[in-house]
Parts: structure tokens; sequence; C-alpha cells
């Protein structure tokens, strides 16, 4: 969230009196790959957790008689392709066709709420199975990995819907196009999250 | 910005091929589930067996591979500032260094680890 | 909004300079005033920790003392470590990240100004939220280190340990939001000509300490995510009966842990190797093996975590593994002693009160890093653990350590941050006082431990040899109390003298010299250009003299500097309000309550008028 903030932060004014920056690059977009190695020390913690303690709940319910991957799967697809629509949203914005990126923008913020009531009804329908936040040690680390990776995510849709309705207001012209790339930054990155957390948690359930 | 203008021309292009590629890398994923544990073992219960044992290393392979065009295609590392690149290899670097430290400690501690158990 | 945009700059220089003092300081975005406040808090919680260790070091005066119960001792070490470790040494470097970090690599601001105020309030209030358990009688009383399952709700079921649980996460995101903030300001904010290779060594020190927080910060917060998921929601992350593992919230800590020392110890080190050459007139001895030395320091100090848990039983692959990487720190920490002592060696030495502190420092830094060498030999740290050797070593390293090099930096920079001089007189004075006082309370606490002293026992029945030493760092701990009322004495003389400081008092190597003391907000008339290490030096051979001549203060005409900002204030509210609603709002019975649902949407308000406030521009003068 800190983040956010200072993505949105300094340089707005005028280019005369931006200083020169020592490296190429935006301070704002070196922020935000700054935030994401952190945010990988934050993902590899709590998976850690979530390995650690695969296999050792004492009680039921465990991950076999829970998970179905037909849904899950459905929700991996349209991160993926979210990360697909941002990349040709930011094409737009950086050649000033408005149009092309109003149009893939609108999709990625879609699966971004796809993805995230996707997971909400997920939750549910676990929850109705029987597995509590506090059930066991799996519905625990279960739910804080995948919840966390779901805060991300709903995070990521609020900014990109933020930079939308900018957008649709004709305020992201191509010289402002970062605005996007790093909300796009952070967008890839989280769904790298979810390439990680699709396979480990819920296809080698089997295994733990 | 300026780094991967000249980029710029065939992007569309390419992230569409990418799309494609994670699509499928996902698909594969999913379908060696099915072939391992899901509904197709009892169709090719053969190819089940013969891939269970090496059923983490794939798939952990399969997802790096997404891994990999995600960050270096869609978050355009490849064109990029190679210190961007540095930054997130050092990161995932000290990631990795926890979780697989993690894991063995732990599972040296439940005797899994270390033929014959604990010493 | 428009019509701010549009308003004569004239208007809003006119505006900001009616505004009362009050208002002005918590507005501001300017590096320099935010890292004085950050210097005065610090200080002031400091001073908490003190009087905290004043009352243990009165209990444990003489064997079977009464003096303050149990339950409330308990409570006054662990807020005496929480205190001084996150609330004074974290932020006295970060006053000096912020007000010197700028001027060092010839910048008029950080990357992020409104940030950066944001850091300091989430600071101040996280700080201010732990100690008002105090109020409550509830103040944490499981241990610095939170170890679980005493931590958890069956063992410590009250209050306590939620001040110290949600209090260490508001005061996390003050860090990783100030890591972020330094790290692009460093890479990308330096001067022209100042190529990496050519920062000064605390520059260097601040780049690779926030590595360190940003990349270890996070695991403390999924570990401290994990035990409030225990206390608050009932999960069994860390009880047995669970399935949880005690071991992982351990590992979690230290994994945190080993590299927040390095935190607390490397601004230390670039503030001497900062102060050494000057007082030498002599350049910094092996600059790039210092350089490589930190960051190879920094490496390993994530694979070494678990040499604090060698009486854990990890088995003796760990055990061996942890220990020999241990040692091999001590590589890269004895290059940087040889390097101050060769940075000495034929210099012509100005002992001036910065050089004694941090001659100091080399001295006690090495015993508490001898001492430290004989924790990371595994058997024999089977002896050490737990006991008052352990709580003198870190002393040793902390306070001999990064306290002095604060100090030394402190009397350093003053003129800089104040334009004023502190005495010199009461400044040896107030040296000596501390070298006596911090020897006799710690010295003393290596014998007790070998003799077998448990370190945070109430009590200590008389006749097993820890009488004698006790008493002394009883008595040390008071004649300590009293160096630091000197240097409280010396701030004060120094506020209330006349006397002004020049620019550049010691005849220094770096950017911050050549402009006047205390600095123009806008910190550089013209932006400097390096051409070379040790830069200044460089400028005054080629005029060939031996001071630059006074800077005379520009006007500041047509440079833009940042507006004040209410929001980053906002933001440090909401997020307090956030996790203060774990607090009182009963979680576990619904979720999300009142206060912590008003504490997101604030936050969430702020961040959007912060996002879209006027562009920030103004004109410091016309």
């Amino acid at each position: 969230m800190t983040t956010t903030t200072a993505a949105l932060d300094h340089h707005d004014h005028d280019d005369a009196h931006a200083h020169h920056t020592s490296l190429p690059i935006d301070n704002r977009k070196l922020a935000i790959w700054t935030f994401i190695g952190s945010e990988c020390l934050f993902f590899a913690t709590l998976i850690s957790t979530y390995l650690v303690y695969a296999g050792q709940s004492v009680k039921g319910p465990f991950p076999t008689d829970i998970f179905s991957v037909g849904l899950v799967t459905a929700g991996t697809a349209v991160l993926l392709f979210s990360s697909f629509f941002v990349v040709m949203a930011l094409d737009g914005a950086q050649k000033g066709d408005r149009k092309k990126m109003l149009t893939w923008l609108s999709l990625t913020v879609l699966c971004g709420v796809f993805f995230a009531g996707m997971q909400v009804y997920e939750f549910w329908h676990f929850y109705h199975l029987g597995l509590g936040y506090s059930t066991n040690l799996f519905s625990a680390s279960f739910y804080t990995l995948t919840g966390f990776h779901g805060a991300h995510v709903a995070l990521g849709t609020l900014w990109l819907a933020t930079i939308l309705k900018d957008a649709i207001k004709g305020r992201v012209p191509p010289k402002k196009a970062l605005n996007l790339e790093i909300a796009a930054l952070y967008w890839h990155f989280v769904d790298v999250v979810w390439i990680i957390i699709f396979p480990v948690v819920y296809l080698m359930q089997m295994r733990s | 910005m300026a780094g991967h203008a000249d980029a710029a021309h065939s992007n569309a292009g390419k992230y569409i091929q990418i799309a494609v590629v994670l699509f499928a890398l996902t698909a594969l994923e999913v379908a060696l589930y099915e072939v391992c544990y899901g509904g197709l073992k009892t169709m090719a219960p053969g190819l089940g067996a013969s891939l269970e044992p090496w059923f983490v290393e794939v798939l952990l392979l399969l997802s790096a591979f997404k891994f990999w065009f995600v960050a270096m295609f869609y978050m355009h590392l490849k064109f990029d500032m190679k210190l961007l690149s540095w930054l997130f290899l050092f990161s995932l670097i000290i990631a990795v260094i926890v979780i697989g430290a993690l894991i063995i400690l732990f599972g040296y501690n439940r005797g899994l680890w270390w033929p014959g158990g604990k010493w | 909004m428009a019509t701010t945009v549009l308003e004569p700059t004239m208007t809003r220089t006119a505006a900001l300079a009616k505004r009362s003092v009050l208002v002005d300081w918590l507005t501001t975005v300017d590096h320099k005033k935010i890292g004085i406040m950050y210097g005065a808090w610090a200080f002031f919680f400091f001073v908490i920790g003190g009087v905290e260790a004043l009352i243990i070091r009165a209990q444990l005066a003489r064997p079977e003392a009464t003096l303050v119960s149990p339950e409330f001792y308990n409570q006054l070490f662990t807020m005496h470590g929480t205190t001084m470790i996150f609330l004074a040494v974290m932020p006295l470097s970060a006053m000096f990240f912020n007000f010197m970090i700028p001027l060092l690599i010839g910048a008029r601001d950080v990357a992020f100004p409104r940030l950066n105020a944001m850091s300091l309030w989430v600071f101040v209030l996280g700080g201010l939220f732990l100690n008002a358990s105090f109020l409550f009688g509830t103040a944490p009383n499981g241990g610095w280190f939170g170890y679980a399952p005493l931590s958890g709700r069956q063992y410590s079921p009250g209050p306590h340990m939620d001040f110290w649980v949600l209090g260490l996460q508001i005061l996390g995101i003050a860090s990783l939001a100030a890591g972020v903030n330094f790290f692009t300001t460093i890479l990308n904010m330096r001067a022209r000509g100042m190529t990496l290779m050519r920062m000064p060594m605390f520059v260097w020190a601040t780049l690779i300490t926030q590595v360190l927080v940003l990349l270890s910060f996070p695991v403390i917060t999924v570990a401290l995510i994990l035990l409030m998921a225990d206390r608050l929601f009932g999960s069994g992350f860390f009880v047995t009966a669970m399935g949880g593992d005690p071991m992982l919230w351990q590992h979690l800590f230290w994994v945190f842990g080993h590299p927040e020392v390095y935190i607390l110890i490397l601004p230390a080190f670039g503030i001497i190797s900062e102060i050494l050459p000057v007082f030498s007139r002599k350049p910094l001895f092996g600059y790039s093996a210092m350089v490589f030395s930190s960051a190879f320091i920094a490496f390993l100090g994530f694979g070494v975590w678990s040499h604090h848990m060698f009486s854990t039983g990890m088995g003796p692959l760990a055990d061996s593994f942890f220990s020999l990487a241990t040692m091999l720190i001590a590589i890269p920490t004895g290059v940087k002693i040889f390097n101050w002592i060769g940075t000495l060696w034929g210099g012509s030495l100005q002992f001036k009160t910065p050089m004694y502190f941090a001659l100091g420092f080399i001295a006690m830094f090495i015993m508490g890093g001898l001492s430290g060498v004989m924790h990371s030999v595994a058997p024999a740290d089977l002896q050490q653990t737990d006991t008052y050797f352990v709580v003198a070593h870190f002393h040793y390293v902390l306070f001999g350590g990064s306290i002095l090099a604060l100090t030394a930096g402190a009397y350093y920079w003053w003129p800089k941050m104040f334009g004023k001089m502190l005495d010199e007189g009461l400044g040896k004075f107030h040296f000596w006082t501390t070298m006596i006082g911090f020897n006799l309370t710690f010295f003393p606490m290596h014998f007790a431990g070998l003799l077998g002293m448990p370190r945070r026992v109430y009590t200590y029945p008389s006749g097993l040899g820890f009488d004698l030493y006790n008493l002394m760092a009883t008595v040390g701990a008071f004649f300590l109390a009293f160096s630091i009322l000197v240097f409280m004495w010396n701030v004060i003389k120094t506020w209330r003298s006349s006397e002004r400081a020049p620019a550049d008092p010691w005849g220094g190597a770096t950017l911050e010299w050549t402009i006047p003391s205390p600095p123009q907000e806008w910190n550089f008339d013209d932006e400097p250009v390096v051409t070379e290490r040790d830069a200044v030096w460089g400028m005054k051979r080629a005029a060939g003299v031996r001071m630059l001549p006074e800077p005379v203060a520009g006007d500041g005409k047509g440079i833009h500097m940042p507006g004040p900002s209410w929001w980053p204030l906002v933001v440090s509210l909401g997020i307090l309000s956030f996790f203060v609603g774990f607090m009182f709002d009963k979680p576990w019975a619904f979720p999300f309550g009142p206060v912590t649902v008003f504490g997101l949407l604030l936050t969430t308000f702020a961040i959007f008028k912060w996002a879209y406030e006027a562009p920030d521009a103004h004109a410091t003068n016309h």
C-alpha cells in the first residue's frame, strides 16, 4: 500500500525543474521494483510456512478432501490472461492509442474482479465444507497464503481501476504511460506469485 | 521507457505468442496432475505411474518457465536496465535460500532427510 | 483542486509563511526537519528505555530484592529490548539517513518526500502505541523476541503481547517505506559525477542497510501475522496440540533477527568511516575493501540466523553449517577494523570529541566482536546461551558499537544540523563518563554470565558469586545515566549559546560541508558536480586552499521544492487505527471491527487524496 502512494508521489510537476536522475530510470519505477524485491520475501515466508506445515495437521479436512482443480484452473487462466491484457493496454498507452488502452485495461480490471470473486466463492465454499480459518494447520496456512495473495489482487485491481478512471478522463497521455507501467509491474508480480502458488498448493496436494 | 522503445514494434505479436505459451504450460501442468492423480489416471494408468515419481520436479520446472516468461517479457526485464534484473534475481535468491533452508531444517528434524535418519 | 494549481505561487508562499510552527512540523516533507524529528523522538524513547534499564539494575543491585514485582520486571526487560532496538537505535540511524543522505549525495531531498514524512509518523505513532501499554499496566512481557508458545494466547492471555505483535507490525511499515525510499534515493538522486565508487562510506552503509531492511522485514511481518492469527483468530501455527511447531517462530524471527543486528551496526560502521578520515587528515584506507566487506557482511547475514538457536537441538549438520557461516563473518568485520586502524596509521590525528567517540567505538566493538566469535562455537555457546555473558556481548556491540558511533555522529554533524557546535570540554567529559559507566556496567556481566547467572531472572540468591558483579553493574548503569545527563546539559548549553558554527568546522571531505550550517531548505544553490572520491578535499586541493570560502546563503530563486502535506500524517493515523482495532474490536468474535474498518477506509481515502494532491512544487522564494 505504501508503494502505491510512493508511485504516485513526486515527479508530477513541471519537467523543466525535474532534476536529473543518476540512472536512466524514473524514481517511481525503481521504487516499485525495489518493493517487488521486498515482496518476494513476504511471499517466500508464507509459502515456507505452508510447506513446512504440509501434512502436519492433526485433524481434517485435508487438502485432498477439499480441493477441486476445475474452478481454480479457471481462475489461474484468467489471471494469466490479465497479464497479457495489461501489457497490451500499456502498449496502447505508450503509443497514444487511447482506444486500445481503454479496451485492454477494462478487460484487465474485469479479470481482477473475476479472480477476486472466484477466491471469495472458493473460501465460502470451503467454509461450508467445514474448513474454517482455525480448523487445522492446513486451513490456517492455506487461508493466510492465498488470502494475502487475494488482498494483493484486490489492491492491484483497485489501482488499475483508478488508472482506468483517469484514462477515461483522458489523463493518461503517452508521457504519463509510466503511471500504468508501474501498476502493470505490480500486477505481473501478483501473477507470478500465483504461478508458484497454483502448482505448489493446489496441484501438489496429493504429495503432502 | 526509452530502454525498450526499440522493442515496441513487435510487441503485440510477441505478447500474443507468450500468452499462448503460458496457456499451454498451464494446460500441461493440469494435465500432468490429471494423469498422475486426477480423472485421467484410470484412462492412462501406465503413463501416470511412470510420471508420478517426477511429478513435483516437472511441475516446478513448468512453473519456472512460466515465471521466466512473465518476468522477462511482460515485466520487460529482457529489455530494461540490467540493474532491475539483478535486483529481482538477488531477492529471489534470498527467498529461495529461506524456503530451501526451512524445508531442509524441518525435514531433517522430522527424520525425512539424510539417509539413516538423524545423526 | 484546479484553483490551487492556478493560484499564483506568490500567494502560496505567503500562505506557507503564515502557518503556525506546529502545523509546519506536522506537514513538513523537508528531509532535514524529518531527520530532526526522528532524532528527537528516538532520543525520547531512548530515555524511556534507559529508565527501564535503571529500574532493572536497581532491582538486581542486591540478591533477593523486591523493588518491583516479578510481573512488572518481565515487562521492563521486554520493553527495554524492544524500545532500544526498534525505537532508539534504528530511528537514531534514521535521523542520520534523513538528514545526511541527501546532503552527502548532493541532492535537494529524498526521492519521495511525502513517503518520508509517512515513515516518520508511522514510527512515532507505533512507538507511542507500544509505550501506551504501560498506561494500562499491560506492557509486553514475553521478551523482545517474543518466543512462541510463551507469546501465544495460552501462556500470555492478557493484551500484553497483543501490543507487541501489533506495535511491531506498525513499526515494520515505517521501516519498509523508508527502505524503498532511501534505496531509490541513493541509486537515483546522486550528484552528477558521483559514481557508486565515489559515494561516501556512510552512503554505502545506508544503501546496504536498506537492502537488509527490505529483505528481512517482510519475514518478521509474516511471523507477526502468524502469531497474531494464533492470538486473535484461534489458529495453531505455534500450538503443538494442533500440530504447530514453535520452532518455526524461532526460525522466522531470526531469519529477520540476524539481518536486523546488521541493520543496527552497519550505519554505525558508516559513521565511523566518515569521521576517522576527517580527523586523521587522510583518505579512508582500503575504500573498496570497505564497500565489499559491508556487502559481504550483509549477504552472509542471511545465512547465519540459526546460531541464535544452537540450544534447540537442530542436529550436528545444521549446527556445523551455522557455526562455520558465523565464523566467516569475522573475516569482513576484521577487514573493517584493520582498515580503520590503517586510516589512523600515519595520519595527523585531531583529537576532537567525534574522534574520541570513534576511537572508543573501535575498542569497544572489538571486545563485543570477540565475544561474538565465542558464541559461534556451538558447544561453547551451549554454556553461554541465556546467561549474562550474552547480555554483556550484545551490549558491547549495541552500546559500545552502535550508540557510541551514533554519539560520534551527533558531535560530528551537530554543527551542520543546528548551526552550532556542541561544547568540546563537555563532550570529552561526556566521553569519559560514558566509557567508565559503560565498562563498569557491562564488563562484570561477562563474569556473572560465565558463573551461570541466567538472563531475564527477576532476582538471584546470595552466595553464587553474582553479588559483587551485579552491584558493580548497577553502579555503572547509574554512572552511564549521568553521562547521558552530561550530554543533555551540553545540548541545552549549545542551544542557548549564540555562537554560530562555520560551514566547515572540521575540514570535511564530503558535500555537506560546502553549504551553510544549517542548510537552507533547498540544500544546494547549484546542484554540485563531483569528480572524485572525497570530493570536497579535491575541490580544496584544486583551489589550493585549506578551507573553502564561507558559502553565502543564496535566495533559492527558481528552485522548486515539494510543498507540505497533511496526507502522510493522515495515512499514518489510518494505519494506527487499523492495527489498534485488532486490540479492542475483539476480532475473534467478528473478524473486522469498526475501528479496523475505519482505519482501512481512512488509509485508502488519504492515499487517494495524496495521489491526486496538486502538483506539489512551490518556489522557495521570489
